[in-house]
C-alpha cells in the first residue's frame, strides 16, 4: 500500500454506504416531486440537491480508486432502473392510492381531494363484482387453454425440432410483428356472422352442439364469452410456449432412457420425469398469461358484448368516460391486490421456490 | 459365476446404421454372476452392443437372449436388465431416495417394500446418510453410487454399465474399481461393463470381450487375453508388446522365426496363436512383452541402447537391433548393476516360454506398440 492509495481510501471510507445512501435519497426525492409531496420552489431546490448528490457519487467513484469503484458499481448499475421505477411506477402508485381515498367535497369541484373515502373500495367491490368475476374466470380459462395448446407445441420444438428448432421458435414469435390491436380486430372479421368460420359451422350443421357448449349464442360466435376467451388465448399463447420450451430444452433425453430402463412406459416417463422438470416453465408461462389477461380490456371490447365486460373495460370506462378517478383508482388497486394474492396462492400450491 | 449358465447371450448379432456396420456378427455369452467387460477403442461398437442388450437398439439380424429368452424386439421397460448410464442420468428433481425408488415404484411394489429395498441398497453403496439429498448436492463419486443403487435395487438379471468410471478423476476411479468389485460380490449380479480403458478391464473383469471396428476380436480371461492374444490388434491393445515381424525359417518341434535383420527367435510349438502359419516362409509376428525381457552380457540378441527411462520400481530400456527395429524391455532396478545408458551395447534374453507367434505382419512393420506408457500408468 502506498501513501497515495491509503489517503484516497480515507476520503471514501465506506463507498458502499455512499452508493446506497445516494440511491435511496434520489429515489425518495423523485417520488416526493412526482407525487407532489413537495411543490413549487421546494421541488426545484430538491431537484438541484438530487443532481448534486448524483454528481458527487460519480466524483467519489472517479477519485476513490479501484476499490471504491467496485463497491459503487452495483448501485450505479441499479440507478437507472430504480430511479425510473421511482418516478414512473412508485410515484403514480402513490398518487393512485391517494386518489382511491379521495372524494369531491362539493359536486362543483373539478378535482377530488383526499378525505379517507373508504366508500370507493366498497363501491368497487359491490358494483363491479361481476366484472371482477368474469376477468378472473376468463383469464383462468385462457391460461388453461394456452397450457393445453402451448405445451405440446413447446414439447415438439424442444425434442423433435432438430435443425428446425430456431425456425419454429421464430414462427411462435411471428404474431408479435403485427400490432396486438390489429390482430384482435382481425379476429372480429374471422368470427363475424358472415365470416368463414360461422359459414363453415352452418354448412356442417354444428350449430346445435356448439350452442349446447355455450360457445355459440343464437348462431353467433362474436360477442360471446367464448370469443373473448379465444382472443385472450390466441394473443397470449407465445407467452406460454416460450418459457415451457426453455424448461423442456434443459431436460436431457437420457433421463427418458433412464426412466424406461427402470420399467417406465413412455407415458409414465413423461408423467414422472419430463413433466415435473418442466413445471418451472409451466409456472412462469401461467403467470405471464394470467396476469395480463386478467387486466386486459382489448379482447372484451372488440370481441365481446356488454355481458362480457371485464374489469379492465370498467376501469377504462370510469377513468376516461365517467371521469370518476377515485372509483377507478380503487378498482385498479383491488385488481392489483387480487392478482398478487392469487399469484402467491398459486406459488405456494406449485411449490416453486423461485417466486414467493 | 458359471459360463455354462448364460444370463446374456448374443447370437450372431449384426447392427447396421444405413450402410455402416456398427456391430459385426457378435456371438458370445455372459455367465451368471460374471464380471464381464467389453473393451475397445471408441467407435468399436461396444456401446451399441450394450444398448442392444438394454433394449435401446434393436439388432439388424441375430438374436439377443436374456435368461434363454429371445428379447431382441422387447422394449427396455420390459427387460429385466438395468443400466448405469455414462453421465449417470440421475433425475435432478428427485431426492436420492426417490431416484433409487423409481424402479421399484414402476413395478408397483408396496410402499413398505420399496422403503425396505431402497434403504438396504443405499446401505450397500454406503449412502445411508444421503437419502434426502438432491443429486446436485452430491460429489461425482456419490452420484455414481446412486446410479448403481438405482439400477441394482431392481435385482436385474444383468447390470449394464456404460463407461461408469469415465467421469471420475484418477484417484476416485481407482477407489470405485475396488468398490464396484465389492458391490458385485455382495449382490452376486452379473455385471456387463463397457470401457475403453484396458487397465480397468484387466483389473476388474472375470472375462473380457475385446472389440475393434465392430468385430469381437477375442473373448477370454484377462490372463488369457494378455498372454495368448489371438490377433495383432489384441496383442497391441492389451498391455504393451514388442511386435517383431519375421518369416518362419524352420518348423518342426518348435518354430524358428527369422527377423528382418537376420536375428532368429525360437518359439515353442504351443506358443502359436490359432490361425498363424506353421509353414516355412510364412509371415508371422513375434510378440515379446517388455517385462519378459532381461538384459545381460550374453543372450539371444544384441541391441544398442537408445533410451533408458527410470520409472521408480523399474527401468524402461529401449534398444535397437541390427536392423534398426526398436525393442523395449522393462527391467527391475538392480543396485548392484549400473543402469543401462544410451549408447551401451548389451544382450537381451528371455525365457524360452516367452516368445509368442501371431499371424501376419503389423501395418507398420517392426514398429513398437504405442501404448507402453498408458499400460504402465494403469497396471
Amino acid at each position: 500500500m502506498t501513501g497515495v492509495t491509503s489517503h484516497r481510501q480515507r476520503t471514501v471510507r465506506r463507498p458502499e454506504l455512499v452508493g446506497l445512501g445516494v440511491l435511496a435519497t434520489v429515489g425518495v426525492g423523485l417520488i416526493a416531486i412526482a407525487a407532489e409531496w413537495i411543490t413549487g420552489v421546494g421541488a426545484t431546490v430538491i431537484a438541484i440537491f438530487l443532481l448534486a448528490a448524483l454528481v458527487s457519487v460519480v466524483w467519489t467513484a472517479f477519485v476513490g480508486g479501484l476499490d471504491a469503484r467496485r463497491a459503487l458499481a452495483p448501485y450505479g448499475l441499479l440507478k437507472p432502473g430504480m430511479l425510473w421505477l421511482c418516478l414512473f411506477f412508485i410515484a403514480p402508485l402513490w398518487s393512485m392510492l391517494e386518489m382511491s381515498l379521495s372524494s369531491k367535497k362539493s359536486r362543483f369541484d373539478f378535482l377530488p381531494s383526499f378525505t379517507w373515502e373508504w366508500g370507493n373500495f366498497q363501491k368497487a367491490l359491490t358494483d363491479f363484482a361481476p366484472q371482477f368475476g368474469r376477468s378472473f374466470g376468463y383469464a383462468a380459462a385462457a391460461t388453461l387453454l394456452t397450457l393445453a395448446i402451448g405445451y405440446p407445441i413447446a414439447y415438439v420444438i424442444a425434442f423433435r425440432g432438430g435443425r428446425f428448432r430456431s425456425l419454429l421458435l421464430g414462427l411462435v414469435a411471428v404474431p408479435f410483428f403485427t400490432s396486438y390491436l390489429i390482430r384482435t380486430i382481425a379476429w372480429q372479421s374471422l368470427l363475424s356472422d358472415r365470416g368463414p368460420i360461422v359459414g363453415t359451422i352452418d354448412k356442417l350443421g354444428l350449430n346445435a352442439p356448439l350452442e349446447w357448449l355455450h360457445i355459440m349464442n343464437n348462431g353467433r360466435l362474436m360477442n360471446t364469452p367464448a370469443a373473448v376467451i379465444g382472443g385472450l388465448t390466441y394473443n397470449f399463447l407465445p407467452f406460454m410456449i416460450l418459457p415451457i420450451y426453455v424448461s423442456l430444452e434443459k431436460v436431457d433425453v437420457k433421463l427418458v432412457d433412464a426412466a424406461m430402463d427402470l420399467y417406465s412406459t413412455v407415458s409414465q416417463a413423461f408423467r414422472r420425469v419430463v413433466f415435473p422438470m418442466s413445471l418451472p416453465g409451466v409456472f412462469a408461462g401461467s403467470l405471464l398469461v394470467f396476469i395480463p389477461a386478467a387486466g386486459d380490456f382489448v379482447n372484451a371490447q372488440f370481441l365481446g358484448s356488454p355481458e362480457t365486460t371485464m374489469i379492465g373495460n370498467s376501469i377504462q370506462n370510469q377513468f376516461l368516460v365517467q371521469l370518476n378517478y377515485p372509483l377507478a383508482s380503487a378498482m385498479s388497486l383491488v385488481l392489483m391486490a387480487v392478482i398478487t394474492a392469487s399469484v402467491l396462492v398459486y406459488a405456494r400450491f406449485m411449490g416453486t421456490e423461485d417466486i414467493a | 459365476m458359471d459360463v455354462n449358465d448364460p444370463v446374456v447371450a448374443l447370437d450372431h448379432v449384426h447392427k447396421k446404421y444405413g450402410s455402416f456396420t456398427a456391430v459385426h456378427e457378435a456371438n458370445f455369452s455372459i455367465g451368471r454372476g460374471e464380471f464381464f467387460a467389453m473393451l475397445g477403442p471408441s467407435g468399436c461398437g461396444k456401446t451399441t452392443t450394450l444398448k442392444m442388450i438394454a433394449g435401446f437398439e434393436q439388432p439388424t439380424s441375430g438374436r439377443v437372449l436374456l435368461e434363454g429368452q429371445d428379447v431382441s424386439q422387447v422394449p427396455p421397460h420390459k427387460r429385466n436388465v438395468n443400466t448405469v448410464f455414462q453421465q449417470y442420468a440421475l433425475f435432478p428433481h428427485m431426492s436420492v431416495f426417490d431416484n433409487v425408488a423409481f424402479g421399484p415404484r414402476s413395478k408397483k411394489l408396496s410402499d413398505s417394500e420399496v422403503k425396505k429395498r431402497v434403504t438396504e441398497m443405499l446401505h450397500v453403496v454406503r449412502l445411508d446418510e444421503f437419502s434426502e439429498r438432491k443429486p446436485a448436492q452430491l460429489s461425482g463419486g456419490q452420484q455414481q453410487r446412486v446410479a448403481l443403487a438405482r439400477a441394482l435395487v431392481n435385482l436385474p438379471s444383468a447390470l449394464l454399465l456404460d463407461e461408469p468410471l469415465a467421469a471420475l478423476d484418477l484417484k476416485l476411479r481407482e477407489a470405485m474399481q475396488i468398490e464396484l468389485k465389492r458391490i458385485q460380490r455382495e449382490v452376486g449380479i452379473t455385471f456387463v461393463f463397457v470401457t475403453h480403458d484396458q487397465g480397468e478391464a484387466l483389473t476388474m473383469s472375470d472375462r473380457i470381450a475385446v472389440m475393434s471396428e465392430g468385430r469381437v476380436e477375442q473373448v477370454g480371461t484377462p490372463e488369457n487375453i494378455y498372454a495368448r492374444p489371438e490377433s495383432l490388434f489384441v496383442a497391441g491393445f492389451i498391455g504393451s508388446a514388442n511386435l517383431l515381424p519375421g518369416v518362419i525359417a524352420s518348423s518342426g518341434g518348435e518354430l524358428v522365426v527369422e527377423l528382418q535383420g537376420g536375428n532368429k527367435i525360437a518359439v515353442l510349438a504351443n506358443n502359436v496363436a490359432p490361425g498363424a502359419s506353421h509353414e516355412t516362409g510364412g509371415r508371422v509376428t513375434v510378440m515379446l512383452r517388455p517385462e519378459q525381457i532381461s538384459l545381460g552380457q550374453q543372450g539371444d540378441i544384441t541391441v544398442r541402447v537408445t533410451d533408458s527411462v527410470f520409472q521408480g520400481s523399474s527401468v524402461r530400456v529401449v534398444g535397437r537391433m541390427n536392423d534398426n527395429t526398436e525393442i523395449t524391455a522393462l527391467v527391475s532396478v538392480d543396485p548392484s548393476h549400473k543402469t543401462p545408458a544410451p549408447g551401451d551395447n548389451l544382450y537381451m534374453s528371455w525365457h524360452p516360454q516367452a516368445p509368442y507367434v501371431l499371424d501376419g505382419w503389423p501395418d507398420t512393420a517392426g514398429s513398437n506398440s504405442t501404448n507402453v506408457d498408458s499400460i504402465e500408468a494403469t497396471l
